[in-house]
């Protein structure tokens, strides 16, 4: 890959960013690098999520830029000022934490006031700030509860609001809605987007939930082995990855494994191992007789026959499970020797079933197909 | 179905609810019961029957109530008399109990339990009785004739007072006060004692709680934020001192710290002091507070620790990103959160160190000497009214301190682990 001038020179330019990392690295131990080489430009009012598997490295880069952890190499700037040396109570940055991290033994009120009280500000200016930024998160009422005495959601309103109170430039998120359940993660995915979109702050989320990562970011930076695999808009990342890693992480992916055999026009011929050959995109194969991966989203597999795209490769497929799932029919195939290909239909008026021992024919459009790195 | 009132909620059958909810839960009940029936046995028998005990030996002394019917009798007879002029007939039944306890040879524990409020007491009545078999009336003048100590006053307050086998005589002694005709009187200054070293161990246990606490802080902290392995040789150390007998422990201290002890011979080697002005550390109270303060500090360490472990790094992360310097960090957000830690660990060590009896016996000499030493003192000997006396009141100071505690504290917010 190479994120460094393209990410840079991507939608925000290093001059001209809020927040820079410049090839940063962080080791613990001396041995290995936690972080390598990072290159990353954060423009001013963007949300930006920091996505990956556990271990890739997003926390740290968030903790670096936090001033919890220093960079073993490089530099972070923040508002066009190095901020390697500044410690963490000088940085202005507001952060939630995953356990919300509300201090126990004051209240909402003291929690939201600490930040104010530290930074010298009279006392009837900071209930007017409190009270704004309670009524902010529709949190008014409770202004003299303790943590404790509060669900996991209002908790986390709280946080954000503590973390907002002091009018940071930049919020940081880790994790924040981690300990929620579904119905109440997706509501303040919204609130938080809506928080973001109206106050004009710059947000920094590390999640390693994709699904959250795509509902609220206006780019992602998809974390793995210390680097970033793709930093991409929600909607290019979903429909474009750049490699395998980024195309298996983000959303379900049917993968078959082949080799190049033509490639012209932006389009490529792929020979399967059991030797049916199938139609797609070539985006990091180049020359022909590489070894590829190819990549289709279950959606986009066509398996009726009038729909089937002109001139492209149909291929056999044997139905071997039918999952009804509400608003989606996930049907498990076998493809070319491989029992985990899975089509999803839209549960719609006068949609086909597929029956369990049916033999179907399935194709695809061959931009929807990427023939990445194997 | 409609319940007949409404607040009375009836099961399918009919049965009132609460009814069905007890029989329902009978069973487990018993069975929980049983499974603490030999606990319970084992703390009524090793416990609260033997503080019942102490607690009316405190009270209860028959030594001389028992060898001297006569008198007994006499005092309930006369309960006006002049103490200050005894009448022949006191005088009459006295020396009749004194022959009969020479006879009987228990004048010694007669003599005794007055001994405790009349000093001189056991030398006289053994005198008396020795005298008594062949005297003749007048008594009076005959008991005066031989001993002139047998006309005060006192002597016969206290004989009137042990003349009952119930007696608040030894709570008096304890609280260096005498009870007289004209009410409490502060006991005479050379008997003043036990106060004095009541405030004293209290006192000495107060500094010793706020060494430990001091020295066990930055401990604990490193125990709970250290990576597993060095926390748990860390801890080792900790607890090292528990695997060690404490009379080695004490011991090492005075080989320490005595005048001619490795500490000493290091300063003297060093030039800091000179040989002739050795620091004197051991038997006094400087020893004891250095030997109780060591091995007290677990107790504090380890509360300390248990509270420390759960408190997440975020708040401290927390505190700093929302803008406060690290003394702030550790003033505002920490040290709160360890106050159940602190508060446990200063109770246990504060009585501990209050009732402590092995370390200031060895290291104290006199002047390191606390309370429970003295108790230990009246009971080799034999004095187990007044031991008693003694252990019930620091038994009492304590759960006054535990609920002065609990009003403010709140024992809810006690951890210890």
């Amino acid at each position: 890959m190479s994120q460094s001038g393209a990410q840079l020179g991507g939608k925000q330019s290093a001059s001209t960013a809020f927040v820079v990392f410049d090839h940063v690295q962080k080791s613990y131990d001396g041995v290995s690098l936690v972080v390598k080489d990072l290159n990353l430009a954060i423009g001013k009012g963007e949300f930006l999520t920091m996505l990956g598997p556990s271990g890739s490295g997003k926390t740290t880069c968030l903790m670096m830029l936090a001033g919890f952890e220093t960079a073993t190499h490089g530099e972070i700037t923040l508002d066009g000022r190095p901020i390697n040396q500044v410690p963490p109570h000088k940085r202005g940055i507001g952060m939630v934490f995953q356990n919300y991290a509300l201090f126990p033994h004051m209240t909402v009120g003291e929690n939201l006031s600490f930040p104010l009280e530290v930074r010298g500000m009279a006392r009837d200016q900071r209930e007017a700030k409190v009270k704004r930024a309670l009524d902010m998160v529709q949190m008014g009422a409770f202004l003299n509860r303790r943590p404790a005495q509060l669900s996991g959601g209002q908790q986390q309103r709280i946080a954000l609001a503590r973390a907002l109170v002091f009018d940071p430039a930049l919020v940081l998120m880790d994790e924040p809605l981690g300990a929620l359940d579904k119905q109440l993660r997706e509501h303040m995915q919204f609130e938080i987007k809506h928080l973001h979109e109206s106050l004009g702050i710059t947000v920094v989320y590390v999640t390693h939930d994709q699904g959250e990562a795509l509902t609220m970011s206006d780019r992602v930076a998809v974390f793995n082995d210390g680097r970033i695999q793709q930093l991409a808009t929600p909607q290019d990342l979903y429909e474009r990855p750049d490699n395998s890693f980024v195309a298996q992480f983000i959303g379900e992916n049917n993968r078959l494994a082949g080799v190049i055999e033509d490639i012209s026009g932006g389009r490529c011929l792929v020979r399967l191992a059991t030797g049916e050959v199938i139609d797609a995109t070539p985006v990091n194969v180049t020359t022909i007789g590489a070894k590829t991966v190819v990549s289709i989203r279950p959606e986009r597999v066509e398996f009726k026959p009038e729909m089937m795209p002109e001139g492209t490769h149909t291929i056999e497929a044997e139905v071997l499970e039918f999952i009804y799932m509400g608003d989606l029919f996930r049907t498990r195939l076998r493809v070319a020797g491989s029992d985990d290909f899975v089509i999803k239909a839209r549960n719609a008026q006068g949609q086909r079933v597929l029956v369990p021992g049916e033999k179907i024919k399935v194709g695809w459009h061959p931009q929807d197909a990427r023939a990445l790195d194997p | 179905m409609i319940p007949a009132t409404p607040e009375l909620l009836k099961t399918a059958d009919g049965r009132p609810l609460r009814e069905a909810l007890v029989a329902a839960q009978a069973r487990s009940k018993r069975k929980a019961f049983l499974l603490v029936l030999p606990l319970l046995v084992f703390v009524l028998l090793t416990f609260l029957i033997p503080i019942g005990y102490m607690l009316k030996r405190s009270v209860e002394h028959d030594g001389f109530s028992k060898s001297s019917p006569t008198l007994t009798a006499w005092f309930h007879a006369n309960p006006e008399f002049d103490h200050m002029n005894p009448p022949e007939g006191a005088f009459a039944a006295l020396v009749t109990d004194l022959a009969q306890m020479q006879a009987d040879k228990n004048t010694g524990m007669a003599g005794t339990r007055i001994n405790y409020t009349v000093p001189g007491s056991i030398s006289l009545f053994k005198k008396g009785a020795r005298e008594a078999g062949d005297m003749q009336p007048p008594f009076k003048e005959a008991m005066l004739k031989l001993d002139p100590a047998w006309g005060d006053p006192a002597l016969w307050y206290g004989m009137e007072s042990a003349a009952s086998k119930w007696t608040t005589d030894f709570y008096q002694v304890a609280a260096d006060r005498k009870l007289t005709a004209t009410g409490w009187e502060r006991g005479d200054d050379k008997q003043r004692i036990y106060l004095y070293l009541f405030f004293k161990t209290f006192l000495v246990s107060g500094i010793i709680t706020l060494i430990c606490m001091v020295l066990a802080f930055p401990v604990a902290h490193l125990l709970a934020v250290l990576p597993m392995s060095k926390s748990s040789l860390l801890m080792i150390l900790v607890l090292l001192p528990f695997w060690t007998s404490l009379l080695v422990r004490t011991t090492a201290w005075i080989a320490l710290l005595q005048e001619q002890g490795i500490v000493n011979d290091a300063l003297v080697a060093l030039g800091v002091v000179s040989n002739e002005n050795r620091l004197s550390m051991m038997y006094n109270m400087t020893g004891t507070i250095v030997a109780m303060t060591h091995v007290l500090l677990p107790f504090m360490i380890l509360p300390l620790y248990s509270v420390m472990r759960v408190i997440p790094p975020s708040y401290a992360r927390a505190a700093r990103s929302l803008g406060a310097t690290s003394w702030t960090t550790f003033r505002r957000i920490y040290l709160p959160q360890t106050l159940p830690g602190i508060a446990a660990g200063s109770l246990l060590v504060f009585i501990l160190a209050v009732g402590y009896y092995i370390t200031p016996a060895l290291v104290g000499g006199a002047e390191g000497q606390l309370i429970s030493n003295l108790i230990s003192f009246h009971m080799n000997k034999s004095n187990w009214s007044l031991a008693a006396a003694l252990a019930a009141m620091l038994l009492a100071a304590i759960l006054l301190l535990y609920w002065i505690y609990d009003r403010l504290v709140g024992i809810d917010r006690l951890k210890l682990g």
